[in-house]
């Protein structure tokens, strides 16, 4: 685990990040002050590179790198517990969806399956307006080389019923795929203003 | 309160209950008839974009829930309750950007919306409209001699201002921990370690069973039991049913209409062996 102490701070300081962060995710980061309460909520810090009281200081810190490149922002399951607990009630979740969107759009992501996953389902949504788990689960196998997640339950899925093999189309699919285009100019357009 | 007229409500069920969690769906449906509620699915509703699209930009989400309060709106329906705490996240996103960025909110949305609809879960539907008084005089079955420990997952509390959810009150030590969410794809030792620490929980207090009301974590808890049990070498058989289908069953619905035959560890012996019928209902003080 790299530690904040060895990082040539002041140098690296990316001011332009610490303002991206807090535009897109509408949290004000010089407010933390570093009580630790989100890393004692948060369940996964077992699995964190950087528990995410040091992903808020680094953040202060301009870091980018170390920030976008970390295994902590994919690894974060929006559970809201850092959210719930902090006493200067900073949207942390909000702040870690934040970067995974960043680390996208540097293409520093550090857990592609995850980001993948996230893709697959959105996908999905695009092409049926409704999530098909049976055929999301077939691509991600598919894409990650990894053909058989789950293969285990399959059986005892089929038997129950619960793996329908051909998707449910809305009607309304247009519609959706619609929103998503109208939604891609409206980012399009926030991002040259 | 929805009064004795007006017990019409939209529904909106979401993805998962329509495929890995279909038991919730029908239990929820099954109960809301029981207790004279009419629910009103949305026709063609889509999905939330849930966490996927909330990462991404939460306006994206809203705008896909939003799609879906405006269908509602338009069936001229002023209640939209869903079983999913997800799709309510969701939902309930649509109504915060529609006061906070309404005019970006509905350019990408382009329906007719006038941002007056309610979302609540379905358990917000039992207890604070159709109220525990109203389900306790229907109680046909008592559950004697069992613990079931409540267990409410991250999202259904989570944080408290938006989710405007009470503290849960039954202790059980683990009630919100997360269980791992999303990640019994991508990570799925994360899941096998949350979620058998919940299990562990349950089974150190003697639980019989343990009640939820989120798909996802019934998904972990009970389909993936199997591989919890082999990540820690462990043997539970801890059987994980919706509060919809514990209180379906309490009132003496179908066990069929209620889906509990499409849960992976099987609930037959805790309804079986611990339920008696009541004489009296109305007498009936508690489950």
């Amino acid at each position: 685990m790299a530690l904040v102490n060895d990082l040539r701070m002041p140098r690296d300081c990316d001011d332009n990040f610490i303002h991206q962060v807090e535009t897109e995710s509408g949290q004000q980061i010089s407010k933390c002050y570093q009580c630790g309460n989100c890393s004692a909520s948060c369940a996964y810090t077992y699995v964190y590179d950087y528990p995410v009281n040091q992903i808020m200081r680094l953040i202060q810190l301009g870091q980018k790198e170390a920030v976008l490149r970390s295994r902590s922002i994919w690894l974060c399951a929006d559970c809201q517990a850092c959210t719930t607990r902090c006493p200067y009630n900073i949207d942390i979740a909000r702040v870690m969806e934040t970067l995974r969107f960043l680390s996208v759009e540097e293409d520093t992501v550090s857990i592609k399956n995850i980001q993948l996953f996230y893709d697959e389902f959105i996908n999905s949504v695009k092409n049926f307006g409704r999530v098909f788990e049976t055929g999301l689960l077939a691509k991600y196998n598919l894409k990650a080389k990894k053909p058989f997640t789950d293969i285990d339950l399959a059986p005892k899925m089929l038997r129950k019923g619960k793996l329908p093999i051909i998707p449910h189309r809305i009607r309304g699919r247009k519609q959706v795929v619609d929103i998503f285009n109208r939604f891609e100019d409206y980012r399009k357009k926030k991002n040259l203003d | 309160m929805i009064d004795q007229t007006a017990k019409r409500i939209a529904y909106y069920p979401g993805c998962s209950v329509t495929g890995t969690a279909v038991e919730f769906d029908q239990s929820t449906r099954a109960l809301c008839a029981a207790l004279g509620v009419e629910l009103i699915e949305i026709p063609d509703w889509n999905c939330c974009g849930s966490t996927p699209a909330h990462s991404y930009d939460p306006l994206l989400g809203a705008a896909l829930a939003g799609r879906n309060l405006a269908m509602a709106e338009e069936m001229g329906l002023d209640v939209v309750m869903t079983p999913c705490p997800s799709c309510l996240k969701a939902l309930k996103e649509a109504l915060r950007k529609y006061e906070e960025k309404q005019h970006s909110f509905l350019d990408i949305l382009q329906m007719p919306f006038s941002g007056q609809i309610r979302a609540i879960s379905v358990l917000q539907l039992l207890y604070e409209d159709i109220s525990p008084k109203t389900i306790r005089e229907q109680i046909r079955y008592r559950l004697t001699n069992t613990v079931i420990v409540p267990y409410y997952g991250c999202l259904l509390s989570r944080p408290p201002e938006f989710a405007r959810f009470d503290d849960p009150v039954p202790e059980f030590p683990f009630k919100t921990e997360c269980c791992g969410a999303a990640y019994g794809v991508t990570q799925n030792h994360i899941v096998g370690k949350m979620t058998g620490r919940i299990l562990d929980m349950a089974r150190r207090l003697g639980a019989a069973a343990v009640a939820v009301a989120c798909p996802l974590c019934q998904q972990n808890l009970d389909l993936r039991q199997s591989q919890v049990n082999r990540f820690w070498h462990t043997t539970f058989q801890m059987p994980v049913v919706y509060i919809t289908q514990i209180l379906g069953f309490a009132l003496g619905i179908d066990p069929k209409k209620l889906g509990l035959d499409k849960l992976f560890v099987s609930a037959d012996d805790l309804f079986l062996e611990t339920s008696e019928p009541l004489e009296n209902p109305t007498e009936s003080k508690s489950v």
